[in-house]
């Protein structure tokens, strides 16, 4: 199993369309960087602008914490696009590429070959996610260094310095089982079919679908948000709460856990049960 | 079952929602065979090789491959199998060098450089290892299909239209390495392919389907020596022949003649009676010539002649 996964990230990180979702994240995050460093106490001042009539500011809030946690509030939303580009690719790019043949005749079983693709989808995210910490945070804190967090969501909360790389690391742990949904759910369209634009366009569209059907404010929809896995995404937002209402951070984890196991166990069914034809 | 036996298939049905692509098709392939695998196109040949391969799953009927049941035994069965069906695709963003090697690693094979080139240079594509298959003819990509088949050293090997694509020295090359792999190493071969030519000259046994269905299965040589033989007769003085013919019982199997040569449709047990009238007639005969190609035989088997 493990050179059937090591196989199949090699072929991943083979194709360019792999490296789309770095070099999308590797020009933005630094561009944001770029950004405030050129405006420098004027973007402070900006930020904080509702809250100088209250609260007298010291110390160094416009901070690697604070636009790392800017950067991920607003390129989270966005991420999921990135991802299904090699999620919908796994499995029909392989019907597409007429290498199907070559690999179910080889004496591994089809679960073999799904698992080893769902890992390695799983291992993709993981390093995209990965990159994103470093192009935000690594980058945040070699530029701007370290401070205090000054987060704000319902209520406005300031973090010290020493309170806050773990939550950034439990954040970015969260944001990968988020995307692994994603992933998981193109790689299950992937299966149904033998082109890679029909999982790719049509998860897309199911994300969009399901963030509209989460903002708009109908008794039915109220129903059915708690079941969205869209609804439960950005759970990785709780960690910068105090306290932390880990009740909530294993809900939605919990989830999300099972939409994978739906998506993956779906995937595995119809891929066992599948002709070869292509 | 004949423990030399490599694979018996009994019952074969695949259903296609309305299509019936194979009909209770029975076939048997013996150790050392090189099995001709011969049918017109939508006869369901390709249907037959992905069931034998395990792409598609059967509805009815069933499969033993070296003695084994294809649907349990499938991991250690398919470990012994090397294929080609239909084009051989490849990761075309890959080296031909890496492509086999990710395909022997997967069938847990010798993937060392020395095992890789060999079968590189087996199939006369050791300058292009480096080469993305991206760059290959559909004919490079025909032999890097054969050496993806005999890397891990099967001892069945199934080919599917491998001569498809390549020019004549490398059909040529291709059809003498068959005739190695079944004289030389014992290889036991199934063979598909519209050139039947090729099937004539390399096949020991054969079987012709049609409409998914066995219409005949034997040795080549069995099978185009029976049934009706087309004879080339050739004389010293064809006019005096015809009248002698034209005579005698024979003048029903005489079919043509042009020249010195006489044409008969006849049975294989007739060709000594008609070579003894001719001598006891006087008739000096130069040559006399069964023949009958696959082609003849193929067209006549699908087209429900015999």
């Amino acid at each position: 199993m493990l050179s059937l996964i090591s196989i199949e990230l090699y072929k991943i990180f083979k194709k360019w369309r792999t490296y789309i979702g770095f070099i999308a994240i590797g020009l933005l995050a630094p561009l944001i960087h770029l950004s405030f460093y050129l405006a420098g106490e004027r973007s402070a001042t900006f930020a904080f602008r509702n809250l100088s009539d209250s609260f007298i500011f010291a110390g160094n809030l416009l901070n690697g914490y604070f636009i790392s946690n800017l950067i991920l509030q607003s390129l989270f939303v966005h991420i999921p696009f990135l991802v299904v580009l090699v999620g919908g690719d796994l499995l029909a790019g392989e019907a597409t590429g007429g290498t199907y043949r070559m690999l179910v005749t080889r004496p591994v079983s089809r679960f073999e070959i799904i698992t080893a693709k769902f890992i390695a989808a799983v291992i993709y995210t993981a390093l995209l996610i990965l990159w994103l910490a470093i192009m935000s945070l690594g980058l945040g804190l070699l530029i701007f260094g370290s401070g205090p967090l000054v987060a704000f969501k319902t209520k406005i909360i300031i973090f010290a310095a020493n309170d806050v790389l773990w939550r950034f690391m439990a954040a970015y742990a969260f944001a990968i089982l988020s995307m692994t949904v994603v992933i998981t759910l193109a790689f299950l369209f992937s299966s149904l079919v033998e082109n890679a634009i029909g999982p790719i366009v049509s998860t897309m569209a199911v994300i969009i679908i399901f963030f509209i059907i989460s903002v708009i404010d109908i008794d039915f929809f109220n129903t059915i948000r708690p079941y969205l896995f869209t609804n439960h995404i950005a759970g990785w937002s709780y960690f910068f709460e105090d306290p932390v209402d880990y009740s909530k951070v294993l809900k939605d984890a919990g989830v999300l856990a099972i939409h994978i196991a739906v998506f993956y166990g779906a995937a595995l069914y119809i891929f066992s049960k599948k002709d070869i034809l292509s | 079952m004949n423990s030399e036996q490599v694979i018996e298939v009994k019952g074969l049905t695949k259903q296609f929602k309305d299509v019936k692509a194979v009909n209770n098709l029975d076939l048997n392939v013996f150790k050392g065979d090189v099995f001709g695998f011969l049918g017109p196109n939508g006869a369901g040949k390709s249907t037959t090789i992905r069931m034998l391969l395990s792409l598609i799953k059967p509805t009815s009927g069933s499969i033993k491959i070296f003695g084994m049941p294809l649907e349990k035994k499938r991991r250690d069965i398919l470990r012994k199998i090397g294929a080609i069906v239909e084009k051989p695709d490849f990761y075309l963003y890959l080296s031909a060098y890496k492509n086999l090697e990710l395909l022997g690693k997967i069938s847990e094979t010798d993937t060392s450089r020395n095992r890789i080139m060999e079968m590189l240079e087996l199939v006369g594509l050791e300058k292009r290892y480096n080469s993305k298959v991206k760059t290959f003819s559909h004919g490079m990509k025909q032999r890097l299909g054969l050496a993806q088949a005999l890397l891990h050293d099967p001892d069945l090997i199934i080919l599917d239209e491998p001569t498809t694509g390549l020019d004549p020295q490398g059909m040529k090359e291709i059809r003498d390495l068959i005739l190695h792999l079944s004289r030389e190493k014992g290889k036991t071969v199934f063979l598909s392919s519209h050139i039947l030519s090729e099937v004539e000259i390399i096949a020991t046994r054969m079987i012709i389907i049609n409409k998914g269905t066995a219409r005949v299965e034997g040795t080549v040589n069995g099978l185009l020596n029976s049934g009706i033989l087309k004879v080339t007769v050739r004389v010293e003085d064809p006019a005096r022949t015809l009248s002698l013919l034209n005579a005698s019982r024979w003048a029903d199997s005489l079919e043509s003649h042009a020249n010195s040569d006489l044409f008969f449709n006849l049975k294989k047990e007739e060709i000594p009676a008609l070579n003894k009238f001719l001598v006891e007639s006087n008739v000096p005969v130069n040559a006399l010539i069964p023949m009958r190609s696959l082609e003849d035989y193929f067209l006549a088997i699908t087209e429900g002649k015999e």
